[in-house]
């Protein structure tokens, strides 16, 4: 059982409110860094010193907020409205558990039973703003009493290895966060590790912005975990990434079209450290190299993403061989980082 | 007895329609210490008997109480390889045991039962990489898939197609002890009928207690044709469970949760029984309320009732919210009320009882 990963995505922290996710990696990482402090927005960044080799700051990003749910209102049969934090499709939710507030309430999403719907309705889709938790109040007084407006509510899975899988929330993106906290637990890199912690990317990669600010890194480094549609499909048979094929790498998203130079160190250090890899398909999506590249003056940025199938529902599955190269090729590639890769006619 | 552990075991042991060795063993070691002799018929009801000590030995009476133990599921259909014909990563496609919700599946673990159990995720392609008619509907069963993360060639040499595949989740507690969970329909109800058992160490009774826990309910009503065939009970009562107001649940025909047990009336049920049971609820002075049926009422009182020549029958229900999901909502305040309201009911009979029953439908002042 990988103790790290069931840790890191059993811990709760929906985007804006990360605080248990940022003090357990604090207390994960602090004897393996030199520094460490939290920024306004909430993001934990640290510096891991290095051994001097190369005068340059390096910047490792995962966000460590994950998709959940916010309550809105408290209905007069105390049961509580909600609408959803980051991309959550609607066909997720109804009759998923979940944790909400500080108290972490066991509350239910239910619908009006199939019994009691006309054959039509029973294939359509609810929609979040018609469902409610359930945590069991009877009244809106008493179930004030327990929830506040603005409270969170985070899906409730426990992590477990399933075949070759390992099965759970959050992994979009506590694998990348979990990557993180390996790589800072190495022996010193040849320039500075910056380590960027980040918050709220599901709702528009906004901490990894200021972080880059504050960082002032030369080149930057972003671990996700990007979603994986290797499920039998009518319409088009190759899949984006596979689960079981290796690190999954980004060329191009709807946000950014990654730094060539270093998608080419990445795929030239995992083919020379026999470390399999696949290039996502460029398409929709992003990550927080998006956010990164745009800021300074402009900074180089890749990404090296953990493939995970059903992403942004509770039950996200990684294969755990992809994690482990996903470490093994970030920590070369770090390594072996040198200027000549970011010279133009490299 | 501690009502929430007992539904803890009760739920969280698979039990679908027509493999319920599982589940009936679980019950049988709740109710062998209440009862006099036990067995599994040869459907896969578990049958309990409790002998009461009649007033006339010469005439011997018994209650059939009929809660089913199964619960729906889904049934492996087709086991398919992708990326490749061969070679590729393995997925199950399903077919639903009874009337599953199919919105609440994506997203959801399960225990797929072949040659051993193996957990796996429900999962589907996004909508938007669906085919374009499906993307705007609940993921049907063409879209979910069984994931238990093993290449094909290793998933086949341990599931084969009609293999079983059943809903997991711990049972869990809501504020005012209300808990949810799976298959509360019908544990609810073997929960209950063991606080009747229980109740009944203490007092006298005249009257058998046969208890069945009847198989394949979902599906067919099977455990209730069968049992109330072989057993010949002089009248019965099917425990169930039924709507709870909630979200999304209009008004009518639904019942508040913890506003006690809900007594039904209509084709299926002998206005006797019906009448039985609200008398020992005044006895208890107990609230229950009172449901309607007009035609079929869904539940094991419709294949009890016409066993052998007639059996007077009646049906008590627990309210219950999002009925045929993984987060189906009791109070166990509501399943220790309807137990001792059973309870009440079986100490309650006597050698005139059966006489009064027939009476009853002739009396011009009976309602």
């Amino acid at each position: 059982m990988n103790e790290l990963l069931k840790q890191l995505t059993e811990a709760v922290g929906v985007s804006g409110e990360e605080k248990e996710v940022r003090l357990l990696i604090r207390d994960l990482i602090r004897d393996y860094v030199d520094d460490w402090w939290v920024d306004t927005m909430g993001n934990l960044l640290a510096i891991k010193k290095g051994a001097g080799v190369l005068n340059w700051r390096v910047m490792v990003d995962a966000h460590i907020d994950e998709v959940g749910l916010m309550v809105t209102e408290i209905d007069s049969n105390g049961t509580l409205k909600f609408d959803p934090v980051g991309t959550i499709d609607d066909r997720t939710l109804l009759g998923k558990v979940v944790q909400v507030g500080p108290k972490k309430l066991t509350g239910v999403i239910g619908a009006r039973p199939i019994h009691l719907l006309k054959s039509n309705q029973r294939h359509s889709v609810v929609k979040a703003e018609d469902m409610r938790i359930d945590i069991g109040a009877k009244n809106k007084e008493a179930a004030g009493r327990q929830v506040k407006i603005g409270d969170r509510a985070a899906f409730v899975t426990e992590y477990e290895e399933i075949g070759y899988t390992a099965v759970g929330k959050a992994f979009d993106n506590r694998a990348g966060c979990a990557a993180l906290v390996e790589l800072l637990r190495g022996e010193p890199y040849p320039f500075d590790l910056c380590a960027a912690f980040t918050v709220q990317e599901e709702v528009g990669l906004r901490g990894a912005r200021v972080a880059s600010y504050a960082l002032r890194p030369d080149v930057a480094l972003v671990l996700e975990c990007t979603p994986a549609y290797d499920l039998p499909n009518e319409r088009d048979v190759s899949p984006n990434v596979a689960l079981g094929r290796g690190p999954s790498i980004y060329v191009m998203d709807s946000q950014t079209i990654q730094d060539p130079r270093l998608v080419a160190h990445i795929t030239r250090t995992a083919a020379s450290h026999n470390i399999p890899y696949q290039i996502r398909q460029p398409g929709g999506g992003g990550t927080n190299t998006g956010a990164i590249q745009r800021a300074q003056a402009g900074l180089p940025a890749a990404t090296i993403a953990v493939p995970g199938r059903y992403a942004h529902t509770p039950t996200i599955m990684i294969n755990l061989d992809d994690y482990a190269n996903v470490v093994k090729l970030a920590g070369v590639v770090l390594r072996e980082l040198t200027p000549e890769i970011l010279m133009r006619n490299a | 007895m501690n009502i929430y552990e007992l539904l803890k075991t009760l739920t969280e042991t698979p039990g679908p329609s027509g493999l319920e060795n599982q589940i009936a063993a679980a019950i049988q070691t709740a109710w062998q210490p209440l009862v006099d002799s036990l067995s599994v018929d040869r459907v896969g009801s578990l049958v309990a008997i409790k002998r009461g000590r009649p007033a006339n030995p010469d005439t011997r009476r018994s209650l059939l109480l009929a809660a089913h133990e199964d619960e729906i599921a889904l049934m492996v259909k087709k086991i398919v390889s992708f990326p490749d014909e061969e070679g590729g990563n393995g997925f199950l496609r399903v077919s639903s045991v009874g009337g599953v919700d199919i919105r609440h599946l994506y997203g959801q673990t399960a225990v797929v039962h072949g040659r051993r159990d193996l957990v796996g995720v429900i999962g589907s392609l996004p909508a938007f990489m669906l085919p374009e008619e499906r993307q705007d509907k609940a993921y049907g069963y063409d879209d979910l898939l069984v994931d238990v993360g093993l290449p094909a060639a290793e998933l086949r040499q341990l599931v084969q197609v009609g293999d079983y595949v059943s809903f997991r989740q711990p049972l869990r507690k809501l504020l005012n002890n209300r808990v949810t969970g799976k298959a509360l329909d019908n544990r609810a109800s073997v929960a209950a009928v063991t606080v009747c058992l229980e109740q009944l160490q203490g007092r006298q009774h005249q009257w058998d207690v046969v208890a069945v826990a009847t198989a394949q309910e979902e599906t067919a009503l099977l455990g209730a044709f069968t049992s109330a065939h072989a057993q010949r009970p002089d009248a019965a009562i099917a425990i169930d469970v039924t709507f709870a107001k909630g979200p999304g649940t209009s008004n009518d025909s639904t019942f508040e949760l913890d506003d006690g047990p809900v007594v039904d009336l209509g084709p299926n049920v002998h206005p006797g029984m019906y009448k039985a049971l609200m008398d020992a609820a005044e006895a208890l002075e107990m609230k229950v309320n009172t449901s309607t049926h007009a035609r079929h009422s869904g539940t094991d009182a419709y294949g009890l009732q016409i066993a052998h020549e007639g059996i007077p029958t009646g049906l008590v229900s627990i309210p219950l919210r999002y009925m045929h999901t993984m987060v189906e909502t009791v109070t166990t305040a509501d399943v220790e009320r309807a137990g001792r309201l059973l309870a009440e009911v079986v100490v309650r009979l006597d050698d005139k009882f059966l006489e009064k029953l027939a009476a009853g439908l002739m009396a011009k002042d009976e309602g």
